[in-house]
């Protein structure tokens, strides 16, 4: 039948499993908006465009479905960027609509005109300029398509007004995706598994390297099983948490630059790294030149593009991560490792009396302290952080102990500040019935906050911890370690986020005291609706152990030792 | 060293700037890239040469992988194939040195295109080198102007890839009714 580009829109929307998206009008989007009615798509208003894209993403990565973000041409559409390349260097599986002028005033400078299929060419799996409606269905699919295969990533659909005015025949059926040249699903060789095998049955000191790729993948349960077939340790990247418990025995924790010391140095002692859906980020790996040295590597990857880039592997299993390790997993024999197990153990050293959780309370009140006590409070409740970038981020990594997949969600690639609070509203779109906390620093909260107002639009029940230092804390730790502690720009005159949140009509608590940590989260979690805490923690407080940029993985500054307390001198 | 990348793209607007854009952002540096047409209508052919080394070649194919629009790349830098540039080189050729610049170009088997009372245009076909050949004796005369189509490659014999010899590459890409798990090939 008959339809206009824009009710095509939405129905094809619909026919992905579409029912949410995130979004701002606009002149150019107008048509499709106005044919929103006759949907059952819910619409969240959001209050910036930035917000409409980190939303769509944090329902991608609360639920594994395509996000969808919808903005109007020009500064609609450049304000999606920040969250586009968010999604990108994150492979989460989004797509952003964005309207575009009429067909016959593209390249004409017009109002709002901007060229965001070329802006956003490097920071998306794939765009598409739709000029016609007839094109639309077709398109669409191809985007969702190619969104969520594969690796993920961010599809970019800019449809010019008349696309969306003009009528055409829609037939669902006959619109296939033609992706001639797109091949996602690669599999490895037989050869290559035998030459896999051999090398994890020759290892003596073996480590596996999980990393997002499990958790998109949906391999957590072969992981597991690999892990107990094989007894292999595991050391985790940062978008990995959750992917492998962290109370399994076999779990070491997070690795790299703020990773505990015995994880990175038991990956640089390794004989056999087992790389499982990472990339060996900059973030892990520390100094490629000094990077585990010893050690032979399997990489196990769906993308052929990340194999060699920025570590030589020895064999390389290019495929989807479940399939590999279901293929793998029957032919692992189980060795035993207690040797090397106890070897690891040896390495934790001091590492628990250097931790501030087994230190004597100094009477100030630490970031550690609130995260730790957050898990413990949450603790066995299906709970999901959603985390911002910076120094709170590396405590929740350290101190926040995911026993899930999808229980963090956090910008890792592209370190984006402003993410934590817009990706927590898609999280409890896409979820309602997870408990939603944002953990996030003073900085980043206000680079965002604007969203609280969609919070209380849409009547969501999310929790906001704002771990306030009054600084850009990651910044300002990094100016005292390597800029002669010259703060410059750091500093934060915030305002008071109490009374922020009041404004909006959101419960707010101020916590000073540790004693007062326990109680305001007890409480948060028992209202109804959203609730705003500011923690208002120690001001100079620095993240530890830290590999700094450049140095070898093994070269941490570590957290003073309590027994030298003049050593602690931050 | 330099490699060479025969790369089937489909014919669509903006599949060139996907190219150029993957190297220019992956800091891979195109020594020369040509496009054209195939048999057919809806691929295009690019010849793309790069120095790198075997490592990046590999990634270079790769990343041209990601692109949805390629459709297939081949590196036939190991292989024996005909490699061709094409140069029209307009030479300063006086009455006295007329004579010379021609038979310059007829050793190396270029057509003179264009005659005019001060200067000559000289269209040459052949591999780099020998264009580098003829402009290196040309120099002494006055090279005025000078284009290159950079190279076109293809490799000898009857092996052929297989987006041109299969039946219709478009034709295999339906898709199923979920888009889930389909898998496309060329």
């Amino acid at each position: 039948m008959m339809k206009t580009g824009g009710q095509i829109l939405w129905e094809c929307l619909e026919r992905e499993g579409v029912t949410n998206v995130f979004g701002y009008p606009g002149g150019a989007i107008l048509p499709a908006y106005d044919a929103l009615k006759h949907s059952k798509i819910h619409h969240v208003l959001v209050r910036h465009e930035q917000g409409a894209a980190h939303m769509a993403d944090g329902y991608a990565r609360a639920s594994g479905q395509v996000g969808v973000a919808v903005a109007t041409s020009g500064p609609g559409a450049t304000n999606l960027v920040t969250g586009i390349a968010t999604a990108m260097l994150d492979s989460s599986p989004i797509v952003c609509i964005t309207g575009q002028v009429g067909s016959k005033l593209i390249g004409s400078d017009a109002f709002q005109e901007v060229d965001i299929t070329g802006i956003t060419l490097p920071i998306t799996k794939h765009n598409y300029l739709v000029t016609h409606a007839a094109e639309l269905a077709r398109t669409l699919r191809e985007a969702f398509y190619v969104a969520r295969s594969g690796r993920p990533g961010p599809v970019l659909v800019d449809i010019t007004k008349d696309a969306q005015q003009s009528s055409c025949e829609f037939d669902w059926e006959s619109a296939k995706p033609q992706l001639p040249g797109y091949r996602p699903n690669l599999s490895p060789e037989p050869k290559e598994y035998e030459e896999a095998l051999k090398l994890i049955h020759n290892a003596k000191r073996p480590v596996i390297l999980l990393g997002h790729g499990a958790i998109v993948s949906g391999a957590t349960h072969e992981v597991r099983d690999l892990v107990e077939a094989s007894g292999i340790p595991v050391a985790l990247t940062l978008l990995g948490l959750g992917a492998f418990p962290s109370s399994h025995p076999l779990n070491l924790g997070m690795m790299g630059m703020h990773g505990e010391a015995w994880v990175n140095h038991t990956i640089q002692e390794a004989d056999l790294l087992i790389a499982l859906g990472m990339r060996f980020d900059d973030r892990v790996t520390g100094n490629l030149k000094t990077y585990a040295p010893n050690a032979k590597k399997i990489h196990v990857e769906i993308d052929p593009a990340e194999i060699n880039k920025n570590v030589k592997v020895d064999v390389a299993l290019v495929g989807d991560l479940r399939d590999v390790l279901r293929a793998l997993q029957p032919k692992i024999k189980t060795v035993d490792r207690h040797e090397w197990l106890d070897s690891i153990d040896r390495l934790k050293g001091d590492s628990a009396v250097r931790d501030i959780q087994n230190l004597p309370d100094s009477g100030h009140l630490y970031a550690a302290h609130v995260i730790n006590d957050l898990w413990r409070e949450t603790r066995g409740s299906n709970t999901t952080v959603v985390t911002d970038v910076g120094q709170h981020q590396m405590w929740e990594a350290q101190y926040f102990k995911h026993e899930e997949a999808r229980s963090l969600i956090t910008s890792g690639g592209l370190g984006t500040m402003g993410f934590a609070l817009p990706a927590a509203i898609g999280a409890k779109v896409a979820r309602p019935e997870t408990d939603v906390w944002v953990v996030v620093g003073d900085g980043g909260f206000q680079m965002t906050m604007a969203e609280l107002a969609t919070i209380v639009q849409e009547n969501l029940k999310v929790n906001i911890a704002i771990i306030n230092n009054g600084y850009l804390g990651m910044v300002r730790q990094w100016q005292e370690f390597f800029y002669d502690s010259n703060y410059q720009a750091t500093p934060l005159l915030n305002p008071d986020f109490a009374k922020v949140a009041e404004a909006y009509g959101i419960r707010a608590d101020t916590v000073t005291q540790r004693s007062q940590v326990v109680p305001a989260v007890q409480s948060a979690r028992q209202y109804g609706g959203p609730v705003l805490i500011n923690f208002q923690v120690e001001q100079e407080d620095t993240v530890y152990p830290m590999v700094a940029a450049g140095a070898a993985l093994h070269e941490m500054i570590r957290r003073p030792s309590p027994i030298v307390e003049t050593s602690a001198d931050e | 060293m330099l490699n060479t990348f025969v790369v089937y793209v489909e014919n669509k607007p903006g599949v060139l700037t996907r190219v150029a854009s993957l190297f220019r952002r992956r800091a891979f540096n195109i020594d020369s890239l040509t496009v054209g047409r195939t048999e057919k209508p809806e691929v295009s052919r690019m010849t793309i040469t790069v120095d790198a080394d075997q490592d990046q070649a590999r990634r270079i194919e790769a990343n041209l992988y990601k692109l949805v629009n390629v459709l297939l790349v081949e590196n036939i830098t190991a292989e024996p194939t005909i490699v061709r540039d094409l140069a029209m080189i307009k030479v300063a050729a006086t009455q006295a040195a007329r004579s010379h610049v021609l038979e310059l170009a007829g050793v190396f088997r270029g057509r003179v295109v264009d005659v005019a009372p001060e200067s000559l245009i000289i269209e040459i076909t052949g591999d780099e080198d020998k264009i580098d050949g003829l402009l290196e004796v040309l120099q002494p005369y006055g090279v005025l102007e000078m284009v290159r189509t950079g190279i076109v490659a293809m490799r000898r014999g009857s092996k052929c890839s297989s987006v041109v010899s299969s039946a219709n590459p478009l034709s295999q890409a339906a898709g199923d009714d979920d888009g889930d798990g389909v898998q496309y090939s060329v």
